[in-house]
């Protein structure tokens, strides 16, 4: 599977990929994990990673950030192998569920993991009270974490995972516990990395989040690949047309097998399957010199979660 | 770098949850308790008519079971404060944040087995210390070799909390906990029926113990320590709780100076490999 950057999206657009898998595996005993995932996230867009729970999701995420050995296959993170301890230096990672020692404050966190990351202390004293303001903690830097809210902590953790500028960054769950203001501020936050020239690798189960935050999804199913969607580059998908007409005759809705791959006809109700955006001017333009009397002619996109049900299945949750 | 950043967080967090400091106020009833008994003994001593003699072997004795307390609450404390740190962290996921910065799986570990050493120095320091001050001025009694003494019993509780945190790599906190006082125990059971095998002048009794010490040294190197600090006369005194009855040798020393080293090498070696 291939991704693509936008033209002049990222300053990283042409250095190649920030994630490449080929055959990944992973099995604990005879769980199998991760089962042949292949994978190219290109540099600069915001790619989502969807897939039900026990998708190998997680896991995944876990052997590119190095947490986790793969027991086959291969993984480069930025052009490099992962589990390379120095490419770390450019990777963010939000885990899911994020833990802490909550007897820091939320300065004092921000500090451990800048610290870590490498950035160094008179670059840290600038850059911890910026991070504090973009997650909207500038109030509570002081506050230990026992006394945050779920909400509190999610923020508190975007902002380690952005402590030290990464080019990589690895979000699991990261609207998990925010209100709707929060889930606002996360996805102005995911979108402002994104105008950077970050990739951001986004693991969530908010299926809306995902349809207005990302580039790029992938689906995953058992540990590997199901389906890829380009979620700017919609002209080329599936599209539903709902058309309300009169003086539908079986020969014209017959005639719309050139450019659907379905159709359904009711009354004065027609609803068709079109093959892509583009064929839609010549179904309408076929309807009308077929003489019907077209009132209505609406395009209805597949959303997200119509397309994660059609992948899924029905029996797969989320 | 990271590696100091580690060290300095586990000590942070040994006193920011009052840790360290709940530890020493215990350590500081505990001195509290011990310097009225001795003084009521010194009391006793001067309304009858014991001689000076016998007088200080007597309170040698009790500073040595001072000492001994001592020895036992360092040794509980090192594994209780750190048998969560690895298991628990691991298990809870406060790992991976931190596991995913550009450093070493090696730096972390070693970081916070500084960071517990440290405090442990503290901790030997101010008790060991203490113990020794207050048979000093209050009972006027020293030990052979304080400094010698101090240093085995500090390498027993580094030893105790080495095993602890190479558990703690591979099992969860409540099992971790359980092996290593389990196996504290046995080590403790093994010293004293080697020790009472001066009694009974049972050979099997001393092999019991050594093996009880070569899968876990800690108790021996008390005995060692207690070998070096008790006077000579006390120790070979039959009666006495710490006589010399079986010393453990400078190469029990060395083999528990090569089973500490052991157990962390297998220690980093499985946390660099395991999955987190």
């Amino acid at each position: 599977m291939t991704s693509s950057a936008a033209p002049g999206e990222s300053r990283h657009a042409t250095d190649g990929f920030a994630i490449q898998t080929h055959n990944l595996r992973k099995v604990y005993g005879k769980k199998v994990a991760v089962r042949n995932l292949s994978l190219e996230v290109a540099r600069g867009q915001i790619f989502g990673f969807l897939g039900p729970n026990g998708a190998g999701k997680s896991t995944s995420i876990k052997i590119l950030l190095g947490l986790v050995k793969p027991s086959g296959g291969e993984a480069s993170v930025l052009g490099v192998p992962c589990g390379d301890t120095a490419v770390r230096r450019k990777i963010g990672f939000l885990p899911e569920d994020f833990r802490f020692y909550e007897w820091l404050t939320a300065t004092e966190l921000l500090e451990l993991h800048g610290g870590l990351a490498g950035v160094p202390a008179r670059r840290l004293r600038e850059r911890v009270p910026v991070l504090l303001d973009l997650v909207g903690l500038t109030p509570h830097r002081d506050k230990r974490l026992q006394e945050f809210s779920k909400g509190m902590l999610q923020r508190i953790g975007l902002a380690q995972a952005l402590i030290h500028d990464p080019e990589l960054i690895f979000l699991d769950e990261p609207t998990s516990g925010l209100d709707p203001m929060g889930r606002r501020l996360v996805r102005d936050i995911i979108r402002s990395q994104r105008e950077r020239g970050a990739t951001v690798f986004l693991n969530s189960h908010l299926l809306s989040e995902i349809e207005v935050t990302c580039d790029q999804v992938v689906f995953i199913r058992d540990g590997e690949v199901a389906a890829v969607r380009d979620l700017r580059a919609s002209h080329n998908e599936e599209v539903r047309v709902m058309v309300r007409a009169r003086k539908l005759t079986e020969e014209s809705i017959a005639g719309l097998s050139a450019w659907s791959t379905s159709t359904h006809s009711e009354g004065e109700l027609l609803t068709l399957i079109a093959r892509s955006q583009d064929s839609l001017p010549d179904i309408l333009r076929h309807l009308v010199a077929a003489g019907a009397d077209v009132y209505q002619f609406t395009p209805q996109p597949f959303s997200l979660e119509e397309l994660f049900v059609e992948i899924m299945g029905k029996d797969r949750g989320l | 770098m990271a590696l100091w950043i580690m060290a300095g967080i586990t000590l942070r967090e040994a006193a920011r949850k009052k840790i360290l400091w709940t530890a020493l106020a215990a350590g500081l009833g505990f001195l509290a308790v011990f310097g009225i008994g001795l003084h009521y003994q010194m009391t006793d001593f001067d309304a009858g008519s014991t001689p000076p003699f016998l007088r200080y072997q007597i309170l040698s004795g009790m500073l040595m079971v001072g000492l001994y307390t001592v020895d036992l609450l360092a040794v509980v404390m090192a594994i209780l404060t750190s048998v969560d740190t690895i298991s628990g962290e691991i298990t809870s996921g406060t790992i991976h944040a931190m596991a995913s910065k550009p450093v070493a799986r090696w730096q972390l570990f070693i970081g916070k087995w500084a960071g517990f050493v440290g405090m442990l120095a503290i901790y030997v320091t101010v008790m060991f210390g203490g113990t020794i001050a207050v048979g000093r001025w209050v009972g006027g009694v020293t030990p052979q070799n304080p400094v010698y003494g101090a240093l085995l019993v500090f390498f027993e509780c580094v030893l105790a909390l080495t095993v602890t945190l190479m558990f703690g790599t591979w099992f969860s906190t409540l099992t971790n906990g359980v092996i290593v006082l389990g196996l504290h125990g046995l080590a403790f059971m093994g010293g004293w029926l080697e020790q009472m095998s001066g009694f009974t002048d049972s050979s099997r009794l001393v092999a019991v113990g050594i093996v009880s010490s070569l899968i876990m040294p800690s108790e021996a190197i008390w005995r060692r320590a207690a070998f070096e600090m008790e006077s000579p006369l006390a120790g070979s005194l039959q009666f006495s709780p710490f006589a010399d009855i079986s010393v453990p040798s400078l190469t029990m020393i060395g083999y528990a100076g090569v089973y500490l080293l052991s157990a962390l090498a297998i220690a980093l070696y499985h946390f660099q490999q395991r999955d987190l």
